[in-house]
């Protein structure tokens, strides 16, 4: 058996966690971009528009993370492409992430009064105007609250890319537990690094929830 | 894509949703007793009390569930606490969801108005009387749908207890890809199976409630 010391285990579990911020970081990136493609269809004018991108957010809201990975992971190779744990980590998580930003920017949008969108037409905006000038900015001022609660529930859910095969904080705190036989101190180690990653942006999406509540 | 495998496959599938469902449906009543048990802690407790309810809902919401369940199954044992793997997922699930609820159901308790509780203490209810009586059926009225929400959640999240050999539904599906060699149509299925079970839990919850708390629960 391999000794390893406690700093052993602390500095190759924080070596492990770069991965973890880093997959968040693409996951909530790619997610943002997709995100805002399905809002727009989920709030345009067209009614089939509307209805695709309510189900493409159902699909993701109502199936489990893991299945999304599985499906990423084994069914992109059937399309011929050859995929890394980490290519069907960041893609799984950045369509799960994008149904729910969608549909959290989508609550923006509909706490908007009317007036808005009819004040940006009197001013002789188009669509596509009218959303980036007025809706939008006044959508993701509301929501930021919401947004950063999210990106919370997403570094958690980075977890899950363990699974696949994806070496990012659980798995490497699998493979030190193999070696250490020191289950309670490992993953208590690995629940208190993502303590440190959660609880400032948790008590961050607080404080604008109380100033949103203020205004 | 070749499903020939499916018809053979049917028993384990159901066999596996039936342990998902017994799951939820234990967490569901302990951890929504437990959650009442801590909202009225944290509101009405000692101070040392209040204090550990904060911490352990803090706690729970800033760790990842699947290392909550490998602490309880692989690091309790090493306090002489040695759990079954599914004892070890119903408790994980329990106190998962016990920690996002007890903000909820606190939260109804604070939106009941205090003339309620006023108002029943001078017909001459006891405080224990009042809280089960008047107070606690408007709070829960109130945080229902947010309630059904958490549960569907943790429905899903509890497709993660197959990495404790919990023989639920992907458990049973990381079987049968591995004798079919059929991965992605077996992930397939069982998102399927579980896009299914999402959908008719909510049902079955919006009109439970319906019936159970009365009209307006939606």
């Amino acid at each position: 058996m391999i000794e390893f010391t406690f700093w052993d285990i602390v500095r190759n579990l924080l070596l492990a966690a770069r991965w973890t911020v880093l997959l968040s970081l693409a996951a909530f990136i790619g997610g943002g971009i997709v995100g805002m493609i399905v809002l727009f269809f989920r709030i345009a004018k067209n009614k089939w528009s509307r209805r695709v991108a309510s189900g493409y957010i159902a699909l993701f809201q109502g199936t489990p993370l893991l299945m999304q990975l599985f499906l990423m992971f084994f069914g992109l190779p059937m399309l011929g492409l050859r995929i890394e744990p980490w290519t069907a980590a960041a893609l799984g998580l950045t369509f799960f992430a994008s149904a729910y930003l969608a549909e959290i920017w989508r609550s923006g949008v509909a706490a908007l009064p009317l007036g808005q969108w009819d004040a940006g037409a009197s001013l002789g905006l188009h669509y596509l105007q009218e959303l980036r000038l007025i809706i939008l900015p006044q959508a993701f001022s509301i929501t930021r609250a919401p947004t950063v609660g999210f990106l919370v529930q997403l570094i958690k859910s980075t977890a899950l890319t363990s699974i696949i095969g994806f070496e990012e904080l659980v798995r490497t705190s699998n493979a030190i537990n193999n070696a250490t036989f020191e289950p309670f101190k490992v993953y208590g180690l690995v629940a208190l690094i993502f303590f440190v990653m959660c609880f400032p942006l948790t008590q961050y999406a607080r404080r604008l929830e109380k100033q949103a509540a203020a205004r | 894509m070749a499903f020939a495998w499916l018809p053979g496959a049917l028993g384990d599938i159901a066999h596996g949703a039936a342990t998902t469902i017994l799951l939820i449906a234990v967490t569901t009543l302990a951890g929504t007793l437990l959650s009442i048990l801590g909202a009225a802690g944290r509101r009405n407790g000692p101070v040392l009390l209040k204090r550990a309810i904060a911490c352990y809902v803090e706690v729970m919401r800033n760790t990842p569930f699947l290392v909550q369940l490998f602490f309880i199954f692989f690091g309790l044992p090493s306090l002489g606490i040695r759990l079954d793997p599914i004892l070890a997922a119903m408790l994980a699930m329990t106190l998962n969801m016990a920690a996002y609820t007890i903000e909820i159901v606190g939260a109804g308790l604070d939106a009941v108005p205090g003339g309620q509780t006023e108002a029943a203490l001078a017909l001459g209810l006891r405080p224990r009387q009042v809280f089960i009586k008047i107070v606690l059926p408007q709070a829960l009225k109130i945080i229902y749908p947010a309630l059904t929400s958490q549960i569907v959640i943790m429905m899903l999240e509890s497709a993660v207890v197959s990495q404790i050999a919990v023989r639920e539904l992907t458990y049973e599906a990381d079987m049968l890809q591995a004798r079919t060699f059929r991965s992605f149509e077996t992930y397939f299925v069982v998102t399927l199976v579980y896009l299914a079970l999402s959908m008719a839990l909510r049902r079955l919850l919006v009109s439970g409630g319906r019936r159970a708390l009365g009209a307006g629960v939606s």
